[in-house]
């Protein structure tokens, strides 16, 4: 006798949820058709109206950019931490790739990208919104590559057995093993990811090319655009949107996923700590989610279900007969993809081989200036936040209180604050050495505060109290209790925030402010001009050097710490 | 009728020190109605036999036949229940169920009926929608009953299925699956389970085939004929368990083995269990039932095995007929005091372990009495898996310790002579 097995209340009224949902899609639709009226007039010459009422649509087309750039993030995660995972010969080439790639700063893919897109749509602004929206993806997908990766591998090997006797196909394993195994880390490293986003969004929405100027309207252009004409109040305008735009999302958004996300814990033991969010309810409680549930995506999924379900019966009974074929399309699509790698490598070799000596000098004092700029930063990071962080971690009271306000903050681009920075610093000597430290600070100190936080939190309570209990000194608590613990979470802080130092020169080191430019000698103003000149062969030549010194500094020195730090735990 | 066959399966890991045998050369077979039961200590294997009977790890050798067809992939007709249960946890009771369903492509009506039957049938009715962690763990592993029976598979595979629930709860669902069993609801034909619990097996299965170690080999095959419900109490019963029980402690092949490589490969138990026990049965009189001692303790057979061999090796002890009786040796150090049991050890261990005895000389021989803990792992080595010289090793310098025969440094990795210490004379006690 079939029974009920699933009664919700059936006949609810719209709730909040509703609403947020429609407005959402409303406003969608209104400003992609507005984007058609913004654009009829001439894009070549920089123009923007800097109007505040306009601010709401520009921060819907910024968001629409960042929603596109995180989709195509989101498809090229799948595939490449996919293919990283599973085919054992490639992921010893696609993983050191990936920390390379995670290295280069956004703007040296600029010109390649440029190149690419224009050629393929010439002349048109869908061309100029790819370019927008493939720079801002090459900020922020390496990091949710990286998370996927790790979760496919450690995958627990009872479930995939499991799902390997129930005989899931593919598809199924995909949606019922793979990706709820990853989901926690993806939905975190999502989250970074958009800060990433918006930290770059300024450089992304409006760059110079080859001597020509670029602007597309968003939020970031609109910041980078009064910054250019030095209008304090229109960037105070700009920023309070942004805060809000993020602040929404914050809520609105990734709060309801980490609670949702919740349910993908592998472990079976009750967390103390809880994720809740009040919006969730509403979307839950949502008419119009479950009637895309109940009538669009059951029956779309059942449907796809059956769907794979033929096809891949049919594969197996295919591949009884004929199995050469994969093999050779692999092997096709292997060389294929060698000779493009190939071919990559001779063109940058032949770019890197036009530099004359004196301009490998000139990179080389600029690197040793921007590592230094760098160190500093972290070094200064360092100062504050472990005293604080580790404070926080170890009490449970404050940490609740203060990690929501800290993380608010910590979402605030300091791209944008910088314009303001700069204004009252350009004055000092050596004023914009400070400013570009500073900017490298904001930045990145969020990651090392995050970790070392994490880090106080994981010291055992027990042996807390058997340090007060044995009156341990100040300096011995540190010595022989704090820094051991928390050493693996510096470590990885550590390695965030100095790459992150090293992307961040870029735009600290380099800016167009109250109509003129301003720079400093760093690796970070090398690129961003190098790329705004066109000049390709100094930027492959900068950019390479970047991502040596950034490769090397983690395997030589943060990775043997984290190994070092790993043994004194076991 | 012959469901499945099993021939020369042999498997083996290479390492770049050599190559460790798991399984070597097995065969059986598994006909129509038999309740079979695979059970060995841990290194037997077994659970890696369950794996290849299941088509998910390739044997280097053999052939598995599932109605004598070769299996070449995840064997057509099967299902299995893990150990850990292996539940989705973002998915409900019902949707776990319902799973293996879904990936043979059934239209959801009749998913949900199928599944639903199944559930009943587990008693799990009323948390369809409850989410694994949500339930404890004997639920949870119902869920996992209820999941791998809802294939109907011909051959229904348990890989450890009752050992992480409690006493309670395991013995609820092992009567819960008997019955079902015999009362034949399910339309299973046939079932093998690994266990490392021999009264499981023998209140379970009606063949029992024993699994030695390193390497893994069939070592006896077992029938058992009573009747169910079978008595844990009765003769017959405890017989067979017995039976098992001197097989397993016995294992005359790998003493004869033993003697034959000469390496000194000591059971791997700590002095404080080895004394633990002695101390026990001491105060049982000096003798007592191995079986009844690991009811007691609550420990596995996998446990108590290498404890009862260290007592035995170190001449504390001696096993007759499934008893442990303590020996003169034995009573002595039960009662001695501290002092006196570590003089006591440490004759007995140079006396019976060449290879401590070997160590102290090394030691001995060097000038700054130092040698690091890699030395002697490579002589290990040259007889032993890299895994097990390393928990060789541990023992050794966990006995020598005690002893007072050497030191350790665990931050320098190295064994060494305690300055303060005498020589100890080795040449007399040859």
């Amino acid at each position: 006798m079939p029974r009920l097995i699933w009664s919700p209340i059936k006949y609810r009224k719209f709730s909040v949820g509703d609403i947020i949902i429609f407005l959402f899609i409303g406003s969608i639709i209104y400003s992609i058709a507005t984007l058609n009226t913004i654009y009829s007039k001439p894009t070549q010459q920089i123009y923007l109206d800097l109007s505040p009422l306009k601010l709401p649509l520009y921060a819907i087309f910024s968001l629409i950019r960042m929603i596109f750039a995180y989709i195509i993030s989101l498809i090229f995660t799948i595939v490449y931490a996919y293919t990283a995972a599973y085919k054992k010969n490639l992921e010893k080439i696609l993983i050191p790739l990936l920390d390379i790639l995670q290295s280069i700063p956004v703007l040296s893919f600029l010109p390649p990208v440029f190149m690419a897109v224009i050629s393929l749509f010439p002349g048109s602004k869908i061309g100029l919104e790819l370019t927008s929206i493939i720079l801002i993806f090459t900020g922020q997908v390496w990091n949710m590559v990286f998370s996927f990766y790790q979760s496919l591998i450690s995958i627990p090997r009872d479930l995939r057995e499991a799902a390997k006797v129930l005989k899931l196909n593919p598809w199924q394993r995909f949606w019922n093993l793979e990706l709820p195994c990853a989901a926690i880390g993806l939905i975190w490293n999502s989250m970074m990811s958009w800060a990433g986003g918006w930290f770059f969004l300024m450089a992304c929405e409006m760059f110079t090319l080859t001597n020509q100027n670029f602007v597309l309207p968003g939020i970031g252009s609109y910041l980078s655009f009064s910054a250019i004409e030095g209008d304090l109040t229109k960037l105070f305008y700009g920023l309070f949107t942004l805060i809000i735009v993020i602040i929404l999302l914050d809520q609105l958004v990734w709060r309801p996923l980490i609670a949702w996300g919740q349910k993908f814990k592998i472990e079976f033991v009750q967390d103390e700590e809880t994720y809740e969010s009040r919006v969730l309810l509403w979307y839950r409680r949502s008419r119009i989610f479950e009637f895309i549930k109940n009538h669009i995506a059951d029956p779309l999924k059942e449907k796809l279900n059956q769907c794979f379900v033929r096809y891949y019966t049919e594969k197996t009974l295919k591949a009884q007969n004929i199995s050469i074929f994969p093999k050779i399309l692999n092997i096709i699509v292997s060389s294929l993809l060698g000779l493009l790698v190939l071919r990559g490598v001779f063109g940058l070799l032949n770019l890197l081989i036009k530099l004359p000596l004196t301009t490998w000098e000139e990179i080389l004092t600029a690197a040793l200036l921007t590592l230094l700029r760098v160190s500093l930063a972290v070094i200064i990071t360092l100062l504050w936040t472990l005293p604080l962080g580790v404070k926080i971690g170890m009490n449970t009271k404050l940490s609740k209180i203060l990690q929501p306000i800290v993380q608010i903050v910590a979402s605030i681009p300091a791209t944008a604050i910088f314009p303001i920075i700069i204004m009252y610093l350009i004055k000092l000597p050596g004023g914009l050495n400070l400013a570009s430290i500073i900017l490298m600070l904001l930045g990145t100190q969020w990651y090392l505060l995050f970790n070392i936080i994490a880090g106080g939190m994981s010291i055992p309570k027990d042996l807390i109290e058997v340090s007060k209990l044995l009156k341990l000194g100040r300096k011995e608590q540190w010595k022989i209790l704090i820094l051991p613990s928390i050493l693996p979470y510096l470590v990885t802080g550590g390695i965030t925030a100095m790459g992150g130092a090293f992307n961040a020169s870029i735009v600290s080191e380099y800016i167009e402010f109250q109509n003129k430019v301003v720079k400093i000698k760093g690796l970070g103003a090398l690129i961003t001009e190098a790329s705004s000149t066109g000049n390709n062969a100094l930027l492959a030549g900068s950019t390479i050097t970047m991502a040596i010194m950034v490769v090397t500094i983690n395997r030589l020195f943060w990775k043997r710490l984290f190994k070092k730090s790993e043994e004194m735990l076991s | 009728m012959e469901l499945l066959k099993l021939e020369n399966i042999t498997v083996s890991f290479t390492f770049p020190e050599g190559i460790v045998t798991v399984l070597d050369n097995i065969n059986f077979t598994v006909n129509e109605g038999d309740f079979l039961a695979l059970l060995g200590p841990s290194g037997s294997g077994k659970s890696t036999l369950l794996r290849i009977i299941a088509g998910l790890i390739k044997p280097n050798k053999g052939k598995v036949y599932f109605k004598g067809k070769e299996i070449k992939d995840i064997n057509p007709g099967v299902a299995m229940v893990f150990q850990n249960f292996a539940l989705f946890p973002w998915l409900t009771v019902l949707e776990n169920v319902e799973l293996g369903l879904k990936a043979k492509g059934l239209p959801p009506e009749e998913r949900r009926k199928k599944a639903t039957e199944a559930i009943d049938l587990i008693g799990l009715d009323g948390f369809e929608n409850a989410y694994p962690k949500e339930l404890s763990g004997g639920m949870r592993q119902r869920v996992g009953f209820a999941r791998a029976l809802v294939m109907e598979p011909d051959i229904l595979l348990l890989d450890e299925p009752f050992s992480a629930l409690d006493v309670l709860t395991a013995e609820n669902l092992r009567n819960d699956l008997i019955e079902l069993w015999i009362e034949k609801r399910i339309p299973t034909k046939a079932i093998i389970l690994v266990t490392h619990s021999i009264e499981e097996a023998v209140y379970m299965a009606d063949r029992i085939i024993l699994l030695s170690k390193d390497p893994g080999r069939i070592i006896k095959e077992i029938r058992i004929n009573i009747p169910h419900w079978r008595d844990k109490k009765s003769q017959e019963f405890l017989e067979i368990v017995d039976e098992i029980y001197s097989t397993l402690t016995g294992k005359p092949l790998e003493k004869i083995l033993w003697k034959e490589k000469r390496h000194i490969h000591i059971p791997e138990a700590s002095v404080g269990s080895i004394t633990g026990l002695v101390e026990l049965v001491n105060d049982l009189e000096g003798k007592a039932d191995i079986y009844k001692l690991g009811e007691e303790l609550l420990m596995d057979v996998e446990d108590l095995l290498p404890i009862v061999e260290a007592c035995e090796l170190l001449g504390f002890a001696e096993v007759k007929e499934g008893d442990l009786i303590l020996t003169e040796a034995g009573k002595k150090f039960a009662e001695a005091d501290v002092l006196e049991r570590k003089e006591i050890f440490k004759t007995l261990a140079i006396e019976k372990v060449p290879f401590l005895k070997q160590i102290v000389k090394v030691l001995q021989s060097k000038s700054n009495h130092k040698v690091p803990r890699a030395f002697f792992l490579d002589l290990l080595r040259k007889n032993l898996t890299p895994k097990e010289a390393e928990r060789q090793l541990d023992t050794l310098i966990d006995w020598g310790r005690y002893a007072e025969l050497f030191e350790y440094d665990d931050d320098k990795d190295e064994l060494y002579l305690p300055e303060t210490s005498e020589l100890i004379n080795l040449s007399s006690e040859t």
